[in-house]
């Protein structure tokens, strides 16, 4: 097959209502080579994107473009069937045909498309080698553990060439210990594919560690584009805030200091003024038994309502009057007597504090 | 009471429902022991190769198999556009379909009769331009048998086809195949075990099509005179001949439903 894309990769920009009440509203950009991850909470509108992209269903607005090709465009009323697009789906739980083999079900793509039996099952022989499934060519789907069904789900994808990769939840159907060994697999496979990839996950892990730019999606829309690394360190909502485990607060700043609540802190930029979202990591916030000496200025006295020992570490929860996450180490848990109920002074220093205007999500690549 | 005796009585039914049961049980199998009870044995092989039954079975066997094929041909589409598209009156077209099932068959013959008939609305310019004549014609008995069986195969492959999960078929999509292509190769063979439960219940009752045959088709040797209509027939005549079809047709239901029994509970 002499197919080339040229190297303009996907650019969809759309918006489909699914109900009076849900709207799916994404603008996503990705280059030939990369991987972009859409992470969300479930009913995010995650699985929306895919059918969408996929051309199992149209969008209502706006466009879907792959190689500079038109695949759809509510207002030219163009709309290219999925059998046409060429994009390679994982489903979530991998939709494998259970009444065909696994040779059947890699070959079904290339048959699809107009080649022979035998060609196709030549080529469906390639990819199961490949992906290490040559010995599993004749079993069916329900003969095939989480981690094989995974692979073939892949090999069927793939099988297509492909100018678009598109993977729903390729590890939530598998158990913990499989998840971490084949994500590195994944990541493997990944890098092969030439085209853009996008892969829509609801675990943080996942994005940080298979993605080059995550959109954090909420409700149907993008609360937050950016790397690993930037959500992470600046979660911009209390769902981004929860998969990093940092403190999300947003206050009011002025003059070196921000408002929230009750609370007053100080903080390091002078300049800010307005809405702001503040972020605190667990870890830079320090406790003590007595009032601490020092240039911390942010510090006040609590009592800790929460201890959780996690490895060598501890998380614990403060309230009053800041809801805080504190990580220390486990010897730290110990000399102070850190128990639920204990009395504590908590400080933070003003340098320790991100804090950055409160404006909406924008998007680096575009 | 000791405790092995309480966990005893738990696992047992209780008496009453066995007691039911068992009456149940006995509206099946009374009328049946009462039927092999009259089988005149030592002449069933003459009794049942008289031309009368030879004539009767063939016509059943053949006018029940088209009946059936009709059905698949025409019945699977309908039933497709019954569970995959949405349009106003969707739920009266499914009662109109389902209306052979509860409505005595004379009447359906009797419909079909003002239909079809040489008087009948469409009957009569079919009849003027094509010279054809439906009632008291073997086509008559496919016709008959038809519009009384095909409902259940309808029924059986909508339900299949409404639990089938969609996303099957939007894989294969995405694949590069082509709707008939999902059809052929992914949607029918997902629902192969209703298909064919459907297919069973389907012949099995144009099979034993009484009401609405004799009501448009009549009651013609080797034309229009089906196994249940020979039988009628002979309960009039010779009770040993009813007795001996009676016995054929128990038999033939009896190993077609034993042959499908496995798929047969799998998909219904």
């Amino acid at each position: 097959m002499t197919h080339q894309p040229s190297d303009q990769g996907l650019d969809a920009s759309f918006t489909i209502r699914r109900s009076s009440e849900f709207t799916l509203d994404l603008s996503i950009a990705i280059p030939r080579g990369r991987t972009v991850a859409l992470l969300g909470p479930n009913g995010a509108g995650k699985s929306t994107a895919v059918a969408a992209l996929a051309g199992l269903i149209p969008v209502n607005g706006g466009q879907i473009v792959l190689d500079g090709r038109a695949l759809d465009d509510s207002e030219k009323g163009r709309f290219v069937p999925p059998e046409e697009r060429r994009v390679g789906v994982v489903f979530q739980d991998y939709v494998l045909f259970p009444h065909l083999t696994v040779a059947e079900n890699v070959a079904f793509g290339p048959r699809s498309r107009g080649m022979g039996r035998e060609p196709a099952l030549a080529r469906a022989a390639l990819w199961m080698k490949k992906l290490a499934l040559d010995d599993l060519a004749g079993r069916k789907p329900g003969q095939l553990s989480g981690g094989q069904a995974q692979r073939v789900a892949l090999a069927r994808a793939l099988a297509i060439e492909p100018d678009l990769l598109l993977l729903d939840e390729p590890l939530s159907a598998l158990d913990v210990a499989t998840r971490a060994r084949l994500r590195r697999v994944l990541a493997d496979h990944l890098t092969q594919f030439p085209g853009p990839r996008l892969l829509i996950t609801h675990d943080p892990s996942e994005a940080f560690l298979l993605a080059d730019v995550i959109h954090v999606i909420e409700e149907g829309r993008v609360t937050q584009v950016g790397s690993a690394d930037d959500i992470r360190l600046r979660p911009r909502t209390p769902y981004s805030a929860d998969l990093a485990g940092s403190n999300l607060l947003s206050g009011m700043a002025r003059d070196g200091m921000v408002q929230i609540g009750a609370s007053r802190l100080q903080i390091a930029d002078h300049g800010l003024e307005g809405p702001v979202l503040v972020t605190i990591h667990p870890r830079t916030i320090s406790l003590h038994r007595g009032r601490p000496e020092g240039s911390a200025r942010n510090t006040w006295e609590t009592s800790v309502t929460l201890v959780e020992l996690l490895g060598d570490r501890a998380r614990l929860q403060v309230e009053d009057p800041l809801a805080l996450t504190v990580e220390v180490t486990r010897e730290a848990v110990r000399d102070l007597e850190l128990t639920n109920g204990a009395p504590v002074w908590v400080s933070i220093k003003a340098t320790e504090i991100g804090v950055e205007s409160d404006y909406p999500a924008t998007d680096p690549i575009s | 009471m000791s405790e092995t005796t309480a966990r005893k009585r738990a696992h047992r039914p209780p008496a009453l429902l066995i007691a039911l049961g068992l009456i149940g049980l006995s509206v099946f199998v009374i009328p049946l022991v009462g039927l092999l009870a009259r089988v005149p044995w030592g002449n069933l092989p003459e009794l049942a190769s008289s031309p009368v039954v030879i004539d009767a079975l063939r016509l059943s066997v053949v006018t029940s198999l088209t009946a059936t094929a009709i059905s698949a041909v025409l019945g699977v589409p309908l039933a497709w556009v019954l569970a995959r598209t949405n349009f106003p009156g969707r739920s009266i077209l499914r009662a109109l379909i389902t209306l052979p099932l509860v409505l005595p068959p004379v009447v359906g013959g009797a419909a079909l009769l003002f239909a079809l008939g040489r008087r009948g609305l469409i009957g009569e310019p079919l009849h003027a331009a094509t010279g054809l004549v439906l009632p008291f014609s073997t086509w008559g008995v496919v016709i008959a048998t038809t519009f009384v069986a095909m409902p259940f195969l309808v029924i059986t492959v909508e339900g299949a086809l409404r639990n089938l999960d969609p996303r099957f078929e939007g894989a294969a999509s995405t694949l590069g195949a082509d709707r008939w292509t999902v059809m052929r190769r992914i949607t029918l063979p997902l629902i192969a075990p209703s298909l064919l439960a459907g297919l069973v219940l389907t012949w099995a009752r144009a099979f034993g099509e009484f009401g609405a045959t004799i009501t448009f088709a009549g009651n013609l040797q080797g034309r229009t005179q089906t196994l249940p209509l020979a039988v009628f027939v002979a309960l009039e005549s010779n009770r040993d001949v009813a007795v001996a079809i009676s016995l054929i047709m128990v038999a033939v239901s009896l190993a077609v439903l034993i042959a499908l029994r496995d798929r047969w509970w799998r998909a219904l």
